[in-house]
């Protein structure tokens, strides 16, 4: 049975426990400071977390004592001299009927933002980045390397560290970034259980990234994706996935959660189907999690509308398939269904073992122990939550 | 030799420092860094980035004057220096 929660805050990180039949939430670390994500790593018992100052940079922070004292991690995620990436500017041009124009800028690349961290055996650990890059540690975290074969990839322009490259990326940007540039970022990392020498990681924006070999090599995954807010639905690269998730027990099943929709695939993100139902109030939003065993059931939380992004209609609720999206019930036991306008970030809905956990921009937090049947509120004033993760 | 007064921000950190006198061997505002580096390991990439370059939002005066070269860190440190480091401050 679930019994601890992981929450990362914009002010520090929280830990939610079970105690006497309640969830019960308190500081544990990192007070005052920006915490992207915290994970457990389930191979070395380490906790996580990426930390954004906003003055200070980028942190790795650990801890070995399951949240009970933090250390910055004595390695810290850093780009090796001469990695560069190519930026794609906006700036302010009055000549130009837009008002803006475009400008592409090769430039040495530094650590924006840690956006996610996986997991693999062997002490294996990946974390992702904007600007981009997949940061891959074989020693529990003991040290890091950037993957150069995804950072060389012939989608971003090639190799720069040895020349100039072909000058063009086809990954665009997220405004995610913590320094407000619009650089790509990598926010999901999902390791095959089966074999962790497959890998799928998914960038904003771009879209999903597959090797089957330890991270030699890399092949794009998003056949059955349409970008349909651009003037090229069918381009290979560009789309704007939000987040991915697989079933832990039968890994071929891979749930994404896209700008333009959800995305179902029944085979290891061979190809995607969209399930979304947007005349059901089921189609956009920022988080999904799918379940460990049934491939087919996922949760997500859904948005009104790319242009409004908050609760629809001011009611919350969360929308579970068990069907592999042929069809959604919306979830609304025990959520505000009145003026509310929360909205909910990429990671910070989870589940494990029947519970169901998520929080929200507006410092809520909301705990389901039957699969969503009913939530709890466990906390209304916390800071902004970036994410939500069982630790057990 | 300068001496270095950090922001309160920076021994929330590293919290050793706290306190403490710290007077470095150096001439230039990078060397105060490096030297920082030493007195407590880590604290030099939470003042730059991985690339040297002096974070976009922190500063370091020598005396009253703000350092130039943000990002080779070249600015010349006298013996009788006082450094500041110091965050811009910001909302939120």
């Amino acid at each position: 049975m679930a019994s601890r929660i992981l929450v990362g805050t914009r002010k520090g990180t929280f830990i939610v426990e079970k105690q006497n039949g309640s969830w019960k939430p308190r500081l544990a670390g990192h007070a005052g400071g920006g915490v992207n994500y915290v994970a457990r790593d389930p191979y070395t018992g380490k906790l996580w977390a990426l930390l954004g100052f906003g003055h200070w940079g980028a942190k790795l922070s650990v801890s070995t004592d399951e949240g009970e004292t933090w250390n910055d991690n004595p390695a810290q995620i850093k780009y090796p001299e001469g990695a560069r990436y190519i930026g794609q500017d906006m700036y302010e041009d009055a000549g130009s009927d837009f008002g803006v124009g475009i400008k592409i800028v090769t430039r040495p690349a530094t650590v924006q933002k840690l956006w996610i961290i996986g997991f693999g055996p062997g002490g294996a650990v990946y974390v992702g980045t904007i600007p981009g890059g997949l940061f891959v540690s074989r020693d529990g975290g003991g040290s890091f390397e950037l993957n150069r074969p995804l950072w060389n990839h012939e989608s971003r322009g090639g190799d720069l560290f040895s020349g100039e490259g072909k000058g063009e990326t086809k990954w665009f940007g997220t405004p995610a970034s913590e320094g407000g540039e619009f650089a790509p970022g990598i926010h999901s990392i999902v390791v095959d259980p089966r074999d962790p020498k497959r890998m799928l990681v998914a960038v904003s924006t771009a879209g999903v990234i597959e090797t089957a070999d330890g991270g030699e090599t890399w092949q794009p995954r998003n056949q059955g994706m349409r970008l349909d807010h651009t003037p090229e639905p069918d381009a290979e690269w560009g789309h704007d996935t939000h987040y991915i998730d697989q079933c832990e027990g039968d890994p071929d099943h891979v749930w994404q959660q896209n700008h333009v929709g959800i995305y179902y695939s029944s085979d290891g993100a061979k190809s995607w189907r969209k399930v979304s139902r947007p005349e059901q109030g089921v189609h956009f939003g920022f988080p999904i999690t799918a379940d460990a065993k049934n491939g087919r059931t996922a949760w997500v939380v859904p948005g009104k509308s790319d242009q409004q992004r908050t609760a629809l209609d001011g009611a919350l609720f969360v929308a579970r398939t068990t069907d592999g999206g042929e069809t959604w019930e919306q979830l609304r036991r025990g959520l505000p269904q009145e003026q509310a306008y929360d909205v909910i970030f990429r990671h910070a809905l989870a589940n494990k073992d029947g519970a169901v956990a998520f929080g929200t921009t507006t410092g809520n937090l909301y705990v389901s122990d039957d699969g969503g049947e009913g939530f709890t509120t466990v906390a209304n004033n916390l800071p902004p939550i970036y994410s939500v993760r069982f630790a057990s | 030799m300068p001496s270095v007064h950090l922001t309160r921000h920076l021994y929330t950190f590293f919290p050793h420092l706290e306190g403490q006198s710290i007077l470095v061997e150096a001439s230039t505002a990078g060397e105060v860094v490096a030297a920082l580096e030493r007195l407590a390991p880590g604290i030099g990439f939470y003042i730059c980035d991985e690339r040297g370059r002096l974070r976009t939002h922190v500063n370091i005066f020598v005396g009253k004057q703000m350092i130039r070269d943000r990002k080779g860190l070249t600015d010349a440190v006298a013996a009788d220096d006082e450094v500041h480091i110091l965050q811009a401050l910001s909302g939120g």
